[in-house]
């Protein structure tokens, strides 16, 4: 499916082989944002000091955060650059009841507490700004262009969307940046992806982002940001550009980005916390210089083309396994390197799929539509669009989780809880739900599921349960007609 | 931080690539809010398997993991080494570490050992050979010692001292609280702000 690529450096040169920003002329856009967070330069193999725009919290990687604050007796250095959510936990149902897992409502309570006692803006189940931390943040107009953005979650690269430095941060880190504001990092390397061309009809942002991780492996973009380059990306809107940027850390990047542009900063303008008057002015400005200079070198390249891609679908247990929907259950003997067919043989058995089986015949038994890859407005209209007047086959259950309050409330709005009910799905609020289950929302133990989330680990979704990561169409599709399927293949 | 010069231990094959932190550690164990008694949870389904080389009596109480390439993959979450330190592993020696997982290591004193694939191949060979192997890893030479087999590792320089050192990462970024002071004066308007719950 794809064209040429620039061999992914297996040795990475040593740091002091390579430039520092301040030798180089040309620069790219996480170069750029680099130079300008740089609180302090490293010497002698020391990181640099780096400033975090914005902290976004949420209840699962933070108590022991706010525990350890608590014992040196810290302060949140900075209380206006930190925001937090409940969302990993939250359930779906019945949001106005007490949380029946005691457990998960210690969690919660336990985030209260520390966001009353520390000051921290918390948005909580039934406020309208609650909802998964990577839908929250763009939403109310605080993930901007040229800024760096930090969470306790390996998916805030989603935020690199926006022209942003966006990467996920253990505990210890989350600790760190609530005392100091800073990060002591190494620069990252800089990888290329280019996408040329127009996508076909039916396929995605997610089919895209599905294609790259299959080409560079789960590890090709250990330690990379990787930028999304070239005129297929240039065409999609700012929710498909965070789908892809979402999914960067699935191919071992703890960050991706997108050089913003005018559809960007349309996205951008008038929403709550975006800068407005004369600071828009000056904001957008600073960001039209952004983008990757002409002739700035990547440290990797990688071309796909756009034209030749179809939708995607994975088959193992980890996002790189996948292939065209089109095509059929890999045959591990074909695998040349020892460790990936000892892992496609494990995976296979997990997944019980027989090598050569077409993809379009598996059948699930679940779809689960959500997640902070795909549970925005857009993505629930896609999934709309494919089910609208349709029903959906009797054995499959189908949950539709938006990604926040405000998401649930637009679709309500424009009908389309309407068209999710009398298809018969469930339409939940919102939340991480079925994409971890730390919920109740779980697959049970054998049960196979189209998921538009990122993770096909086994027991992601719930204990022996078997994911297919899949774009919303492709969810949709299958949630008609029982086995994994696009909307190529429905009747009209 | 606890200071790690030498390690010497029984060494735990797993000859799994791309262990994930979802395998590490399921989910469903990061309800928890404390820092530590994560043992239980390490490997948790994979744990089922009486066979599953956790449950091998011969390396009870290993303290040095040796894995495919690719390990600590996917989620941020530190538990996963909350978890492998609970445990009482002190050392993952491994082909290519996922970034964050790394990271995260490091602030928790557990050493990240990287070495060649066929080291790790090599070794595993070792471990077959003498289940139960001891095996001593010296973070100050960056070498680990199998029987009459001496392998060096990468971890970088900065990572290596603060882990001998056993230092506080915070305590040492607030040695430059007057550079992030300065640099906070200079922050644009037009940066986001929130609105914090109450003024400090």
């Amino acid at each position: 499916m794809s064209t040429s690529t620039t061999p992914v450096s297996a040795t990475p040169e040593t740091d002091a082989a390579r430039p520092t920003l301040a030798e180089k002329t040309t620069l790219t856009l996480a170069e750029k944002i680099w130079r300008d967070h740089l609180v302090k330069k490293g010497e002698d193999g020391t990181p640099d000091l780096l400033y975090i725009d914005l902290h976004l919290v949420h209840e699962v990687t933070s108590p022991q955060a706010f525990d350890g604050l608590r014992l040196a007796d810290r302060p949140v250095r900075r209380l206006d650059l930190t925001i937090a959510t409940e969302d990993h936990n939250t359930p779906t149902l019945a949001i106005d009841k007490p949380i029946a897992d005691l457990t998960s409502r210690t969690q919660i309570e336990t985030l209260r507490r520390n966001a009353e006692e520390f000051g921290v803006r918390l948005h909580s189940l039934g406020d309208v700004e609650q909802g998964i931390v990577h839908v929250v943040g763009p939403q109310l107009g605080l993930t901007m262009p040229g800024i760096t953005v930090v969470c306790g979650d390996s998916h805030t690269s989603t935020h690199g969307a926006f022209g942003a430095m966006a990467f996920g941060i253990g505990t210890s880190e989350v600790e760190h940046v609530l005392a100091t504001q800073t990060l002591p990092l190494k620069p990252f390397k800089t990888m290329a992806i280019n996408v040329e061309g127009t996508l076909k009809p039916g396929v995605t942002a997610k089919d895209v982002i599905l294609a790259v991780i299959a080409k560079i492996g789960t590890g090709g973009g250990q330690g990379y940001v990787l930028e999304y380059r070239g005129s297929a990306i240039r065409q999609l809107s700012m929710e498909g550009r965070m789908t892809i940027c979402n999914m960067s850390i699935e191919a071992g990047a703890r960050a991706g980005m997108v050089a913003p542009d005018d559809t960007t900063f349309e996205y951008l303008k008038g929403r709550p916390h975006a800068p407005s008057g004369a600071d828009w002015d000056e904001a957008v400005e600073y960001w039209r210089t952004l983008p990757t200079d002409e002739g700035a070198a990547f440290d990797a390249e990688v071309f796909l083309d756009a034209d030749e891609l179809e939708p995607f679908v994975t088959w193992g247990t980890n996002p790189g396994q996948g292939v065209s929907l089109s095509q059929s259950v890999p045959d591990p003997e074909a695998i040349t390197d020892a460790n990936e067919r000892a892992a496609a043989e494990r995976a296979l058995e997990y997944m019980d799929l027989e090598a050569g089986t077409p993809m379009k015949e598996i059948p699930v038994d679940a779809v689960f539509m959500g997640s902070c890859t795909n549970s925005r407005i857009e993505d629930l209209r896609a999934f709309a669009s494919v089910i609208e007047g349709r029903t959906k086959a009797e054995h499959v259950r189908v949950m539709v989780v938006p990604g926040s309050a405000r998401v649930r409330l637009e679709a309500e709005a424009e009908g389309l809880d309407k068209v999710f009910l009398d298809f018969g799905a469930e339409w939940r609020f919102a939340g991480c739900s079925m994409c971890l289950g730390m919920n109740p929302d779980q697959l049970a133990p054998g049960e196979r599921c189209a998921s538009t989330s990122n993770r096909n680990f086994e027991g992601r979704q719930g204990k022996g349960g078997r994911t297919h990561l899949v774009s919303p169409l492709v969810a949709a599709a299958t949630a008609v007609r029982g086995t994994l399927s696009s909307p190529s293949d429905l009747e009209a | 931080m606890e200071k790690f010069e030498t390690v010497t231990g029984v060494a735990m094959p797993l000859k799994r690539s791309n262990v994930d932190t979802d395998q590490i550690i399921p989910a469903v164990y990061l309800k928890r809010v404390t820092k530590t008694g994560f043992e239980d949870a390490l490997f948790a389904g994979w744990r089922q398997d009486p066979e599953f080389v956790l449950n091998q009596p011969q390396f009870a109480g290993a303290q040095i993991l040796v894995a495919g390439p690719d390990f600590g993959t996917g989620s941020s979450r530190e538990h996963a080494v909350w978890a492998l330190r609970d445990w009482g592993f002190r050392v993952v020696v491994s082909a290519r570490f996922a970034d964050i997982f790394r990271g995260n290591s490091g602030k928790q004193g557990l050493l990240a050992a990287e070495v060649e694939e066929s080291e790790v191949e090599r070794l595993w060979a070792l471990m077959d050979a003498q289940p139960g192997l001891e095996v001593t890893v010296d973070l100050v030479a960056r070498t680990i010692v199998a029987g009459t087999e001496t392998f060096a590792f990468q971890v970088d320089d900065y990572t290596r001292w603060r882990l001998i050192e056993g230092l506080d990462d915070i305590g040492l970024t607030l040695r430059d609280e007057e550079a992030i002071t300065r640099f906070e004066q200079t922050r644009a308007a037009w940066r986001p702000k929130t609105i914090p719950a109450r003024s400090l």
